[in-house]
């Protein structure tokens, strides 16, 4: 079925979003890396504690729930937009942005306990490695939520236009990217360390 | 606190001070920029620069910005290659020669940076820029803003790095910077830093460039050219840039890595505290080899479109050169182990990479063998450009050859690190590559500027080119194996080893004058550009669409976008007389210049800069004058303009009415 007025669509037809996919396929990679640095050095301790004495799998389990949440949310805000409701897609993004704060505040809360009792990056490798792993996720989440108020703040403006749905329609991609990284993050670093693999 | 000291950062008087050479270097560099600007400033050419070039999003003008800032690099380089070579023709028993060896080290390092990063690299992505929009048969690049931004970050690394000739010092770590040698604790100066942030710089241009040109080829095809019926050259640079979008991360996250280290005090690639260096080079090669594929294939790509225009004949085996590509692009992801075999990994690890790389040559001989049977029996007219092809396919078969057999790892245990390692890959990017992007700069030249380079004292430039990397390189294969190791800024006497010196440093002084006389070239070309004037658009006899084109080609390409059903549809339509099927002119539109590109390579710098010295604010302001830049020109509507028929320039006004 054509629909002319369906702005999520025609966003979905241009060169950016081929492009943005394939940039989501670089940041992979670089995650990827990070991800193999992670396994090579997660048992370098320096004489520390390991991943399952410092780590809590309830806490990482509630970040978990809160980030797919907000992806969910987030998905709800193009269904607004497909719809053309601009209020919805508004309410799901500033739901979306709180979750995402939320998520954000858990984990350098973490940090800073971790800093504070004496186990920060400079102790091992391994928390060297864990640091830049679970650090460069959060500095991503970080640029999505930037993104996400500056988006917001134009379509409250602007309304919901072939170029705002666009940016709201990649945001997206990134958002749920961001959301299938930490998946990867809680299992190798949260779920396989509590086992002690 | 030792991360941010004070307005200033790290940087005090002492960065200022250098030795004898480094203040000539400095001097050089500083009257060069003085002349620069005194030459713009008499001849009023400021608005003239900034309108026309520097905020251009034009493709063609892109791609020979690139090549203007990559051949200076080369020059420079190569003047760090030359210092090199005369260091080791007289520093040899108790002559000590004119360089320290601290100078030495950072000399060797900043020339294989330099080479790869910014020559290699800026040819490779000036010709890509050139040739993939034209010989697809479109109008510019799928992101032409995201393209300007990539060519001013890459200009940005590059002068981030020869900052470093100023302002404190170069890393003296090598081209790669193994830890635990560019460790704080060995390297404790600002130069790795400086490495490390203007390729950390550069590389993010390159990555936006990669994705840049692979949504272009993907998308932006003329009408009809399946991927089956694309330019030989386009299909090398899809492999490349597919290369590009997998390396170039990998190499982002091991340089950001070993800066934390620095910075941060991390334990990723120390040799305490858990790290592990080995890791690292594990880490930069899986992105260092493809990226020895990333500067050639395209080189390969120009040879095909070259040889098959100089041989007035189709290029041999289509298909087999695509699927050549591609099984290079795979598996130069599968050998990067190697780059160090001595490292220790057990003897079936080195089997394996030692079969996959011995594999690899596979494919690259069939493309070898396709160029020579496209030349059989083809009337072959020996151009500049064939010049390059002849010396490419003698000098990059053996050192190819010399690649396969230090590809058997006992081999490789007795010529790692040495001289014969430094040959090998000198006859691939030397010969290969920079043969190639010669050859092919050469090729478009009149299709760029609308006049032929003189074909005679281009030649002349290429002998001295093919003699001049002889006599410089085959003594270093024979210094290899007696022994002489690389990096070495002094020997003794009873070695043996300085005729051989000597007979190297005259080679580099015949590349030299073949460099000179390549510039002696394009002056002389410019001085006679009436008499080689190109005036039918298709001086080569050409085969792709942009001979279809008038020369200098116009800003937006091709006014009416060509219809395409065969391969060298152009060559076919020649050869049956035909009128090529065309659509009606219709209005277009081309994106209007931006100073976005200028402003974030300004603030790029300032991020790199405030990095490399310890500076917060500095750090802060680039940072947020590129995150600002980014939403100011987000919010920008307005960003192209329409081009109607009164617009078009007059050769296809004319070319229209006549086609009516």
């Amino acid at each position: 079925m054509e629909n002319e007025n369906n702005l999520v669509v025609t966003a979905e037809k241009t060169k950016t979003y081929l492009g943005f996919w394939i940039y989501i396929m670089t940041d992979c990679v670089l995650f990827a890396s990070l991800f193999a640095v992670y396994a090579v050095l997660h048992n370098n301790t320096n004489g520390g504690p390991s991943n399952s004495q410092l780590f809590s799998l309830p806490y990482a389990l509630t970040e978990t729930l809160i980030l797919l949440t907000s992806s969910f949310t987030s998905g709800l805000s193009i269904l607004a937009a497909r719809n053309n409701h601009v209020k919805k897609v508004l309410l799901w993004m500033v739901v979306t942005f709180v979750l995402g704060i939320s998520f954000l505040y858990l984990e350098l809360h973490e940090f800073t306990n971790l800093v504070r009792s004496g186990n920060s990056w400079r102790e091992s490798g391994f928390l060297s490695s864990y640091f830049t792993l679970v650090g460069t996720h959060g500095l991503h989440i970080t640029v999505g939520l930037l993104w996400m108020a500056i988006l917001g703040f134009i379509i409250i403006t602007k309304g919901l236009t072939k170029k705002t749905v666009k940016g709201l329609t990649l945001l997206n991609i990134f958002w749920h990217f961001l959301d299938v990284i930490w998946i990867f993050i809680f299992s190798v670093v949260y779920l396989m360390g509590h086992v002690g693999l | 606190m030792y991360l941010f000291a004070g307005l200033l950062g790290l940087l005090n008087v002492n960065a200022f001070k250098h030795g004898l050479v480094e203040n000539i270097g400095v001097a050089v560099m500083t009257l060069s920029v003085v002349f620069a600007v005194l030459f713009l400033t008499y001849t009023k050419r400021w608005k003239w620069l900034f309108s026309e070039w520097l905020t251009s999003l034009d493709h063609k003008k892109i791609g020979i910005m690139y090549i203007v800032v990559a051949l200076l690099m080369l020059v420079k380089a190569g003047t760090d290659a030359a210092m090199m070579r005369i260091q080791q023709s007289i520093s040899v028993g108790s002559n000590q020669g004119f360089l320290t060896a601290s100078h030495y080290q950072q000399i060797f390092s900043a020339h294989g940076t330099t080479m790869i990063f910014f020559a290699a690299m800026g040819l490779m992505f000036g010709l890509i820029n050139i040739g993939v929009p034209l010989l697809i048969g479109t109008r510019d690049v799928a992101f032409p803003l995201l393209n300007s931004i990539s060519f001013w970050l890459f200009t940005a690394g590059m002068i981030l790095l020869n900052t470093s000739l100023a302002i404190g010092d170069f890393s003296g770590a090598g081209w790669l910077a193994y830890p635990p040698l560019s460790e704080l604790q060995f390297s404790p100066s600002v130069g790795v830093d400086y490495w490390i942030w203007s390729l950390q710089i550069a590389g993010v241009g390159s990555l936006l460039s990669g994705i840049n040109f692979i949504v272009t080829i993907i998308k932006n095809r003329a009408q009809g050219m399946t991927l089956m019926k694309m330019p030989m050259f386009v299909w090398s640079a899809f492999g490349s840039m597919t290369l590009v979008i997998f390396a170039f991360p990998i190499l982002t996250v091991t340089i950001t890595l070993l800066y934390l280290d620095r910075f941060l005090g991390m334990h990723f690639f120390t040799g305490a505290g858990g790290g592990n260096p080995m890791m690292y080079v594990n880490l930069i090669w899986a992105w260092g080899h493809p990226e020895v594929y990333i500067l050639i294939l395209p080189a390969f790509g120009v040879f095909s479109e070259v040889v098959a225009t100089f041989s007035r004949k189709r290029l041999f085996g289509y298909t087999s050169m695509v699927w050549a590509i591609w099984a290079i692009v795979l598996l130069s992801f599968t050998v990067w182990l190697h780059h160090f075999f001595t490292m220790g990994a057990g003897a079936d690890v080195n089997g394996f990479f030692g079969i996959m790389t011995m594999i690899i040559a596979i494919p690259t001989g069939v493309k070898i063998f396709n160029w020579l049977f496209t030349m059989f029996r083809g009337r072959i007219k020996f151009a500049t450009p064939m010049i390059y092809f002849m010396g490419f396919i003698f000098l990059f078969s053996i050192g190819g050859v010399a690649g396969v057999l230090m590809a058997v790892p006992p081999i490789d245990f007795q010529l790692n690190n040495s001289l014969f390692l430094v040959a090998h890959f000198h006859s691939m990017i030397v010969s290969g590559v920079l043969f190639g992007y010669f050859a092919g700069i050469t090729y478009w030249f009149p299709k760029l500027f609308g006049f032929k380079l003189k074909d005679l004292i281009g030649r002349y430039a290429a002998y001295f080119w093919i003699t001049g990397f002889v006599l410089a390189f085959v003594p270093l294969y024979i210094l290899g194996f007696m022994g002489a190791t690389r990096r070495m800024n002094h020997y003794a006497t009873n070695l043996g080893f300085q005729p051989l010196f000597i007979v190297a440093a005259i080679g580099v002084g015949i590349i030299g004058l073949g460099l000179a006389t390549q510039i002696l070239t394009v002056l002389a070309s410019i001085k006679e550009r009436k008499q080689l004037k190109d005036t039918s658009g298709d001086p080569w006899d050409g085969r792709t669409l942009e001979w279809s084109i008038p020369s200098p080609a116009p800003e937006y390409n091709y006014a009416i976008l060509p219809i395409v059903s065969k391969r060298d549809q152009f060559w076919e339509d020649k050869q049956k007389d035909s009128k090529p099927k065309r659509d009606k002119f219709k209005d277009f539109e081309v994106p209007k210049n931006s100073y976005i590109g200028l402003f974030i390579a300004f603030f790029a710098f300032s991020l790199g800069f405030a990095a490399v010295w310890h500076i917060l604010w500095l750090f802060i302001f680039g940072l947020l004058g590129i995150i600002l830049t980014i939403i100011i020109r987000s919010q920008s509507e307005d960003t192209n303009r329409l081009m109607t028929f009164d617009d078009l320039t007059t050769k296809d006004k004319l070319a229209l009415k006549e086609q009516n």
